[in-house]
């Protein structure tokens, strides 16, 4: 077994390198600079076998990515904050086009005032990108997601580019022991169904009419339907090759028989355990549902997940003048359940540390479930 | 080179959705011949990503990838890495307008350009944005009306051939719809040289700038003649005039009255003397400007390498 200290961003480094990617193009961003930092080294010792275009800027990394990719290679990039936000274009160009490029994103805050800290407003802007988004919240889950990201993005029932985000410095600057698995066998070197080709010319991106167009928006929207099918695959596959069980989808913990179960994404999730064993110490019947992937969204495990119970949702977050956009998304999953009450928090905003006391804090200080729930 | 020993197949395919007139329609067709069709080529906003044609039809017959106005050269960057990492040399070709290569798309064509990446890239400069009706961009002459400067340009305009010149890519270009022979060995030469390659077309757009649409290669001709647009080539460094520009500057050629190009396009239809001393006064220091240039580059290769 190779395991290795890695923090999140060499991790995302290492992964993508092991995933066989071909062409990496990249901008340096306070977290994630550590990524383009650790695949151009890896790059220029010779052991990672791709290509590091330095491009000179994060909009001119995704066109690159998706120009790398519609050219038939495994294409990676990282960001962060702004950088994510200056890519904006070209992340709705990614879907459009099928591109399956993988990308880290180590999510931070949004300027000004400047701010490098944690808070995923950045990746959550991107919600309507078409994007999938996974949100990790350890250091070998990002190792094992970015792998199993490209196996879901590279399904030819799917073609769709996927994120995979991690809080910045809590997780990107954080190292912890990662299993360096090789995959080979659990992925193949990159072999799509189309690419440019001057032996087989066609045109791609013209004027689309409106019809076809929507047609095209409909067919992304099916991708992701069928998409959460697939992970539920990928995951099996994942364990069958690894012994790991790196969730994709959703993670459950101790919900079965809890009054209180707590929701919300990324590294908050890992304090959040820690929380609700110390809940249950209390009295408090507390349990924990992870989302890992925000796009596509889970709704019908979330409501399985869910029914019945007083749910209490964390975001590190906020979509001004609407709120948590986790909570949001919960709230209309559960809108035709009988669970018996979604309560929103915004915490973290800007990387304020958010611990086991933060979540335990929320839920005492809503007084009537406690009345309700510790006999 | 006779024109009867140029590349007889057509990549730009009639039926296209072009204006009656389009220069280029009549370089794009010009240079894939002169590449002979092996070639990816990229396609930011600008008219050609209209008059391909709506999908599923499609004009031309060499692999094109549409990408966003901004990222052209950066795509192509993308696309060219891939090739090499499947070992795969076909030529990757932007193909774009001035909006996307003097003033959205310069960051990351500079960028490409610094990087030394194994592309041509290619301006068709018709010194307006037209395909969204004809507004000023910085490629736009002083004086000139468009439809965000109506009563003229206020500004000069600026030339991204001389930046790239000052990037010291291996080759550098200008070429003229007028003068498609040029063209076709300027593309040739470009083809046999490794690294970042720019060449940039004067594109005379009969809509944008008022004139018959019968006119568009006279129109091509008469800007060089009239010292308007620069013919030149610089390879390795070594800058040189060519063709019409290469006898003005020799003095075997006098240039053409400007006032003959200027009065023949409506667009200049309004300028008043004072206007028309000034676009003179800025062609004769450009000239001046590159004439000394020349002299220069000629001086040190005799300093240095002789």
């Amino acid at each position: 077994m190779n395991v290795r200290i890695l923090t999140g961003n060499e991790s995302a480094a290492y992964s993508a390198m092991k995933s066989m990617v071909r062409v990496v193009a990249a901008y340096p961003i306070t977290p994630a600079t550590p990524v383009v930092e650790t695949v151009a080294k890896l790059v220029e010792s010779g052991e990672m076998q791709a290509k590091m275009i330095r491009v000179e800027s994060e909009h001119s990394a995704m066109a690159a990515c998706i120009g790398a990719s519609t050219a038939g290679s495994r294409t990676f990039t990282a960001t962060s904050s702004h950088g994510l936000a200056y890519m904006h274009e070209m992340l709705h160009w990614a879907t459009n086009a099928r591109t399956p490029v993988v990308m880290a994103v180590a999510n931070r805050a949004i300027g000004p005032g400047w701010n490098i800290w944690a808070d995923l407003s950045d990746a959550l802007s991107q919600r309507d990108t078409g994007w999938i988004q996974l949100y990790c919240s350890g250091n070998q889950e990002i190792y094992d997601t970015i792998a199993m990201a490209y196996r879901l993005a590279e399904d030819r029932k799917v073609l769709l580019p996927a994120m995979v985000c991690y809080d910045g410095f809590v997780l990107s600057h954080t190292a912890m022991p990662v299993e360096i698995t090789d995959f080979e066998g659990f992925l193949e070197e990159y072999n799509p169904k189309w690419r440019l080709d001057a032996d087989n010319p066609f045109t791609h991106g013209n004027i689309l009419p409106p019809e076809p167009f929507a047609e095209l928006r409909h067919n992304i929207q099916k991708a992701h339907d069928r998409a959460l099918k697939i992970m539920k695959k990928i995951e099996d596959e994942f364990y069958e090759f690894t012994k790991r069980e790196t969730p994709l989808i959703i993670e459950e913990y101790r919900t079965e028989d809890a009054d209180i179960v707590i929701v919300t994404m990324g590294a908050i999730a890992s304090e959040a355990k820690i929380a609700v064993n110390s809940l249950r110490e209390k009295k408090v019947k507390a349990g924990l549902l992870r989302i890992k992937s925000f796009r596509p969204f889970p709704e019908k495990d979330v409501k399985n997940y869910l029914e019945g119970k007083r749910v209490y949702v964390f975001d590190r977050a906020i979509s001004p003048g609407s709120g948590g956009q986790l909570f949001r998304e919960i709230r209309s999953a559960l809108a035709f359940s009988d669970v018996k009450s979604v309560v929103p928090r915004v915490v973290g905003i800007g990387g304020i540390d958010v611990t086991k006391r933060t979540i335990e804090k929320a839920i005492f200080e809503r007084k009537i479930w406690i009345k309700e729930v510790v006999a | 080179m006779k024109i009867s020993e140029m590349e007889r197949e057509e990549y730009v395919l009639p039926g296209n959705t072009a204006c009656h007139g389009c220069p280029s329609t009549i370089c794009l067709r010009t240079v894939l011949k002169a590449l002979k069709g092996r070639a990816i080529l990229v396609i930011p906003a600008c008219c050609t990503s209209v008059y391909m044609g709506p999908f599923p039809n499609s004009a031309i017959k060499v692999p094109v990838f549409n990408t966003a106005f901004a990222s052209a050269a950066a795509t192509a960057s993308g696309i060219k890495a891939s090739l090499e990492m499947q070992g795969d040399d076909t030529e990757v070709v932007v193909w774009a307008g001035d909006g996307g290569t003097y003033d959205i798309g310069l960051q990351a064509l500079s960028g490409a350009a610094e990087r030394g990446e194994d592309i041509i890239y290619i301006c068709y400069n018709n010194e307006i944005y037209s395909n969204t009706g004809i507004q000023r961009s910085g490629a736009t002459p002083f004086g000139a009306w468009t439809t965000t400067t109506w009563a003229g340009k206020t500004e000069h305009r600026k030339d991204v051939s001389e930046i790239m010149l000052a990037h010291g890519i291996p080759y550098v270009a200008t070429a003229s719809t007028g003068y498609l022979k040029d063209l076709y060995e300027k593309v040739k030469k470009a083809k046999e040289i490794k690294g970042f390659r720019y060449i940039e077309i004067l594109a005379p757009c009969p809509p944008g700038w008022r004139f018959p649409m019968d006119k568009t290669v006279h129109m091509g001709k008469l800007a060089v003649e009239s010292g308007m647009w620069i013919l030149l080539e610089s390879v390795n460094g070594r800058f040189r005039f060519t063709g019409v520009s290469r006898a003005i500057a020799e003095g075997k050629r006098k240039m053409r009255d400007l006032e003959e190009y200027l009065i023949s396009q409506e667009r200049f239809s309004h300028l008043s003397k004072k206007e028309i001393d000034e676009i003179r006064r800025y062609v004769q220091e450009k000239w001046s400007r590159l004439i000394k240039l020349e002299g220069e580059v000629d001086a040190a290769i005799a300093k240095f390498y002789v």
